[in-house]
């Protein structure tokens, strides 16, 4: 008799060596905390990974994991996924690993739609070779390599994702364990790439940076719960929401003739709003949640279709048969 | 016993016409060297590898070298356009595709142009005259007209109105100009056909399956084909045709194979024989591509073709499929065996089996895309940060190219490792006929998963080999985490231990060099009790090498031909074999890479006669620089 998976079940004998207080702690516990509730053994899961000290993350699963090189974890995911279709498999990666040295991979695991649950930290930060600006940071962040600020426009890791066309886009916070939980469900039951960005705290080389909406008396004004034919309303007394005027977004104090019908309704099929969304910025909040869904067929699950129909047409393959094709003569 | 080409040439022997041939005389050859040049238009690839199948079927020994341009469409006409194939067929066995053509066949002036040097005097040259129009003159740089202006007088220039025979032909087919025009080969290849007595059925039967969808275009193109064969037999040009008699080679089932082809047959024919699926993972590179292109079509056994986005995630995706069990591979040329490096040095330490195809071309950089040379030895060897050893497997000859294609999988199965295998350009496109192999007879490839959780650790070595067990994804009970970092001895959990890090370099080292122990022992082609010289070579300098010391042996000299199929590691009783000759020389299509190995190894005093053309050794380059070496 099979007996219900636990948290423990996916912990493994490793001691977790991030810094004290990183926030790659609460997303470890988190997915280890989901990992039951997705009901797939342990021997089944696999996680795979970049470098980074995101990347680090494979170790402290008691499952199958891989830890590779710098950026690549995407097409290791992909080799795996597309000959062993019926494995559950993740890729941790971070802002540097994900979106600078493995950009590419990324784009094209997504455009491609490999049925593979994607997790981005991003601390805007490179924190394992401590403290250098990455894609994501903003302009002007000064970091030893960037002591006068850096000059680099950065990147928004969902408008890459929905630019790439990925089918599931969603963005979650580290310390926001019951969000974090539901979004990394709603990945999971999504069939295709889930591109989940984690706003994820480097306390050491970049303390602060998602404070916005991780501090406790303020996040409610800055955070933007995405919930799909839900009106986008936020703060602590959810009172404000976000308007169209014209084109444009705008932040609008409910009541005062504004009420919740004169409101965006978040749809998750929208890709345009998704877009939208993905681009706020301050003054406006910081949305969170599930950007885009939508379902297309995967790429591991097309290429085995194609198998199991070249199987059908041409019978099994045929060594003997094959040799001898061709034009071929008989010498006596 | 081998006839020198330009001998054979001569050596003919007249005989009355025969009731194929009522009309003409019919002349015996030996071996004759044919080479067909045009723009890349013209169809000359297809022409050659047409009279190829034609000549396997003749029951000749073959050898064939394609040379094409790497633009796909140069300007039309210009030197830069020319596209060539040579074809060496032979009643006796041969070793390559000939150093210099008997024939030459020029479609046009810049084909003329670009390949006359290599024509030796009273070659045989057939040109289609109209095409040496003043605008195509001038496109190949020529100043005058070589027709006209007694430059080619030690040739037997042969001038044939062929674009003007082949309209003729379809004279009323209602088929554009342009389209008449692109049939244009099939009337040279009906006429070559003719002349050396070759079968034109297979070619029919091959374009019945290529133009099966136009009809018009299939009549039109066996109408010219049966035009050119014709005219061969009543025009006056030819005197007599040619008979080059069959071969006698080993019986059993032949087939024309490239050596693209046998590197893709021997990746499913591992496939089937370990019952692991084949996965691929590739990015399109000249001269790799057509492994891609062909195992792509194999879907059904199963086999998965991953086109990547670049070579990385080309290894990558391989080296995951590794990891979940595939029989997982990586092909590609000199530019993207750079970027698999830092993969590669994964599955080194990960311990993954994979099998890296490198079809060499000629660098650095971008080189000649098109051009095969053998410079990608040190890279295969070494070329990884760090100690990270692997073996590396050389194919000699196109149909080589099937049996280290299977041995590279089954060492990296076996061993637990990434194993390198190394080809050409040259193999890649050249072709030979191959005695179809059956897949019985085939060496086992054991595959044995782990399963077993007790005592399961994922670094745990079988005592023989020192591999690691293979346990993949899915297997309950063996969940375990690997990756780049140094890791502990048996468990593989991340270490920095100085102690364990020299233990696990050293572990990984031993496992590679006890592959030597199962080779079987180093032949060598001639003096086995030790001589004057022993030429050493690898990969695809096999064939001149082999050729140019059977020819000097005829001649009495002490000279023998080591040849290596395992560059890593060498054969343990390679130093000793060497040491039995007053003389090593090292051939290779680089600047001495192998030598450099045999020289620090053995600290034996080897010479290197290297050559870095993009072309593969002439046999008469091979007998003079060791005639040479002979004298010294
Ligand atoms: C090929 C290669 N280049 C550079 C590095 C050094 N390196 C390791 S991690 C890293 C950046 C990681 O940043 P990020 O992905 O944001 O991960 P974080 O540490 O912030 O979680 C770099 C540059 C490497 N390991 N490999
Ligand atoms: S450097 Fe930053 S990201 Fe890395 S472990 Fe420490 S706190 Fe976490
Ligand atoms: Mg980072």
């Amino acid at each position: 008799m099979a007996t219900a998976l636990t948290r423990k079940d996916f912990v493994s004998d490793q001691e977790v060596r991030w810094c004290p207080g990183c926030g790659d702690y609460a997303i470890l516990a988190g997915v280890q905390k989901m990992m039951p509730e997705f009901g797939v053994a342990p021997e089944n899961v696999v996680f795979i990974s970049g470098i980074g000290c995101s990347s680090r993350f494979p170790y402290y699963m008691n499952t199958y994991g891989f830890h590779t090189i710098h950026g690549r974890a995407p097409a290791f995911a992909t080799g795996l996924k597309v000959s062993r279709p019926e494995l559950d498999v993740w890729v941790v990666t971070g802002d540097g690993d994900g979106l600078s040295i493995g950009g590419n991979h990324l784009i094209h695991v997504l455009r491609r739609n490999v049925d593979l649950k994607i997790l981005l930290f991003n601390n805007r930060i490179y924190g394992l070779t401590k403290g250098q600006y990455s894609p994501t940071s903003e302009v002007g962040k000064v970091t030893k390599s960037t002591p006068l600020g850096s000059v680099d426009f950065p990147f928004n890791p969902l408008t890459v994702a929905l630019g790439a066309h990925a089918t599931f886009v969603a963005r979650t916070v580290d310390v926001e364990q019951k969000h974090l939980g539901e979004t990394l469900k709603r990945a999971h039951d999504h069939r295709g790439a889930s591109f989940i960005e984690i706003l994820q705290n480097c306390n050491i080389f970049n303390d602060g940076a998602f404070n916005d909406v991780t501090d406790k008396g303020i996040k409610a004004e800055h955070q933007l719960i995405l919930e799909h034919g839900k009106p986008l309303i936020f703060g602590k007394n959810r009172d404000k929401g976000i308007r169209l005027n014209g084109h444009r977004p705008e932040v609008v104090a409910l009541g005062n003739g504004v009420s919740e019908s004169d409101l965006i309704v978040h749809d998750e099929t929208n890709l345009a709003l998704a877009f939208m969304l993905g681009n706020f910025e301050a003054p406006l909040p910081t949305p969170i949640g599930v950007f885009y869904a939508t379902s297309r067929p995967t790429y591991d699950a097309a290429i085995n279709k194609q198998l199991a129909e070249a199987k059908s047409k041409q019978g099994p393959g045929d060594l003997r048969k094959l040799l001898m094709s061709g034009d071929t003569w008989t010498v006596d | 016993m081998a006839v020198p080409p330009e001998a054979a040439g001569q050596a003919a022997e007249s005989r009355g016409g025969s009731a194929d041939a009522p009309h003409k005389r019919q002349e015996k050859r030996d071996r004759v060297v044919i080479r067909f040049a045009g723009d890349s238009g013209d169809g000359m690839q297809l022409t050659g590898m047409q009279f190829t199948s034609e000549s396997a079927l003749a029951g000749n020994d073959i050898a064939t070298l394609p040379d094409f341009p790497a633009e796909i469409r140069a300007p039309a006409g210009t030197l830069a356009g020319v596209s060539g194939f040579q074809l060496n067929f032979s009643s006796n066995e041969i070793f390559t595709a000939g150093d210099e053509p008997n024939v030459l066949v020029a479609m046009n002036p810049a084909a003329l142009k670009a390949n006359i040097d290599d024509v030796p005097p009273n070659g045989v040259i057939i040109v289609d005259r109209e095409a040496f129009t003043d605008a195509n003159l001038k496109r190949a740089g020529y100043s005058g007209n070589p027709l006209t202006d007694h430059s080619l007088d030690k040739f037997q220039v042969i001038q044939v109105d062929v674009t003007k025979m082949t309209s003729s032909a379809l004279h009323g087919s209602g088929l554009s100009n342009r389209d008449v025009f692109r049939t244009r080969n099939m009337f040279v290849l009906g006429m070559l056909s003719w002349l050396y007595q070759r079968p034109i059925e297979s070619t029919i039967k091959y374009l019945d399956a290529r133009f099966k969808k136009r009809p018009e275009i299939l009549e039109a193109n066996i109408k010219t084909l049966k035009a050119g064969y014709n005219y061969g037999e009543t025009a006056e040009l030819f005197t007599s045709s040619y008979e080059v008699p069959p071969a006698k080679i080993n019986p059993g089932l032949y087939r024309n194979i490239t050596g693209n082809s046998a590197t893709a047959l021997g990746f499913v024919a591992a496939s089937v024989k370990s019952g692991r699926p084949l996965f691929l993972g590739s990015y399109p590179i000249t001269p790799a591509s057509d492994v891609l292109h062909e195992l792509s079509g194999y879907k059904n056994f199963p086999i998965y073709t991953f086109q990547a986005e670049d070579e990385i995630a080309g290894v990558s995706s391989a080296i995951g499929a590794a990891f979940g069990g595939a029989i997982a591979i990586t092909t590609t040329s000199g530019p993207g065996m750079n970027l698999k490096a830092e993969a590669i040095g994964l599955a080194v330490k990960t311990e993954l089996p994979i099998v890296i195809t490198d079809i060499q071309r000629a660098g650095p950089s971008t080189g000649m895309p098109t051009k095969p040379e053998q410079a990608d030895l040190l890279m295969a060897i070494y070329g990884r940060h760090g100690e990270a050893p692997l073996p590396v497997v050389a194919a000699a000859t196109p149909a080589d190219c099937f049996e280290c294609a299977y041995e590279a999988v089954r060492i990296a199965l076996k061993y637990m490792t990434p194993v390198i295998l190394l080809t050409d350009g040259q193999l890649a496109n050249g072709a030979e006929p191959w005695l179809v192999p059956d897949p019985d007879q085939l060496r086992d490839i054991k595959v044995e998963l782990r399963t077993d959780p007790e005592g399961f650790l994922p670094y745990i070595r079988d005592e023989e080999t020192l591999s690691r067990p293979w346990a993949v994804p899915g297997t309950k009970g063996l969940e375990h985490r690997i990756g780049g970092l140094s890791g502990e001895n048996l468990t593989g959990n991340v270490s920095y231990s100085p102690a364990n890090n020299e233990l696990m370099v050293r572990t990984r080292a031993r496992k590679i060099a006890g592959i030597a122990r199962e080779y079987p022992p180093t032949e060598i082609f001639g003096d086995t009790g030790g001589g004057d010289l022993v030429i050493l070579g690898w990969g695809s300098t096999y064939g001149p090498i082999r050729e140019g010391v059977k020819q000097l042996r005829e001649k009495g000299k002490r000279v023998s031909h080591i040849h290596l199929r395992y560059m890593n590691p060498l054969p343990r009783d390679l130093e000793d074999k060497l040491r039995q000759f007053k003389k090593v020389m090292i051939a290779e299509m680089n600047m001495g890479q192998l030598l450099k190995l045999v020289r620090a190894d053995y600290l034996i005093d080897a010479f290197g006669f290297n050559k870095i053309q993009g072309r593969p050794f002439k046999v008469s380059e091979i007998v003079n620089r060791a005639n040479r070496a002979l004298e010294g």
